[in-house]
């Protein structure tokens, strides 16, 4: 009898490790409908890699991916050609990445943008800007922003890069 | 024959077959660690262990009382992470020491814990990254280890500091 019931626990031991190996943390699920129910964006302007003005807000009417990563954070590393082949993809539709990058230090952040050859703006947040969106204590964490400039989604962790498209897709 | 009998087959010929490596599975993976670590982070303290000695964790609910605690002989707790996470929440009473996978996060590392005894309780902690990827937590260990610091313990944070940390509701302090 004892053995019985070692055994279906152990089998239902094995399903659930098998499960949660495989979960993917869920992203917030993006909510259709009332599109009151969306946060807006919290505005911004900062400096990009070349110097420019990089303000949130000048991409309004357009999805924006906005993107916290670093340069340390392996799972941003394994993301962003992904975001890369996302922008090629939709950019002429209206998608448009941002990238902040939460790096202490300014110079491997430019030689990862060269290497990587990213499509899009990249420039150096801070606390206070992670603090606007809620803080962003693990990277990376994207925010998928609607033409309204509402936010529609937020993903943290390495994100499910077939979900995002389809979210973009929905948005554009 | 009928359905209960056949059931009662069925039954017994999984559980002729399944026992035991059945068994043997769960004792394998019925063990806390092997629900909260990922084969990437059994490498990960495996590294960590090449410092001769296997790491003592830390979870961050035993932590977190501790810090709540009034009580004198608390442990030094290091922050090896990165700047603008410790700047937009941190552990009270923790020290910013910097990202140990860096030579100036390693030397302020030694700077700090000169002249302490050997004895001296220590917790280090980052929460950059998920547990088995981050990649200051092995280099503070292996620097404290090799200088002789016996009594470390590491905060087991097994996402980032975010969800296993603040989102718990433990303590939290912000800014330098």
């Amino acid at each position: 009898m004892k053995t019985k019931v070692l055994t279906a626990v152990a089998i239902l031991t094995v399903i659930a490790v098998i499960a949660t190996r495989h979960w993917r943390r869920p992203a917030e699920p993006m909510r259709s409908g009332n599109a009151a129910t969306h946060p807006y964006a919290p505005d911004f302007s900062i400096h990009d890699l070349s110097g420019q003005t990089l303000q949130l807000s000048r991409y309004g009417g357009k999805v924006v991916l906005l993107n916290f990563w670093a340069t340390w954070c392996a799972p941003c590393r394994i993301e962003i050609p992904r975001l890369v082949d996302l922008q090629n993809k939709y950019g002429r539709e209206g998608l448009q990445i941002v990238g902040i990058s939460l790096d202490d230090d300014p110079r491997p952040v430019h030689a990862f943008d060269q290497q990587l050859r990213m499509n899009y703006p990249v420039a150096i947040g801070d606390a206070k800007l992670a603090e606007q969106y809620g803080g962003v204590l693990g990277l990376p964490v994207s925010f998928l922003i609607g033409r309204d400039g509402r936010i529609y989604a937020k993903h943290v962790g390495e994100a499910d890069i077939s979900l995002i498209e389809r979210e973009i897709k929905s948005l554009l | 024959m009928n359905q209960s009998s056949m059931g009662t087959l069925f039954c017994h010929a999984m559980f002729k077959e399944i026992p035991i490596y059945a068994l043997a599975v769960f004792i394998v993976l019925a063990s806390p660690q092997a629900f909260t670590q990922t084969s990437s982070s059994k490498s990960q303290a495996r590294a960590v262990e090449s410092a001769s000695a296997a790491p003592q964790l830390m979870q961050p609910a035993e932590l977190a009382e501790i810090v709540r605690s009034t009580k004198r002989g608390r442990p030094l707790i290091f922050n090896v992470g990165y700047r603008i996470l410790y700047l937009q929440a941190h552990i009270p009473y923790s020290e910013y020491i910097g990202p140990a996978s860096e030579p100036e996060g390693i030397q302020r590392l030694r700077q700090r814990i000169q002249g302490l005894p050997h004895t001296q309780s220590i917790v280090v902690y980052c929460g950059c990254c998920p547990w088995g990827k981050c990649p200051n937590i092995p280099p503070a260990y292996k620097e404290l280890r090799n200088l002789g610091f016996s009594n470390v313990r590491l905060l087991y944070i097994a996402d980032n500091f975010g969800k296993d940390w603040v989102d718990k509701g433990y303590p939290v302090a912000k800014g330098e």
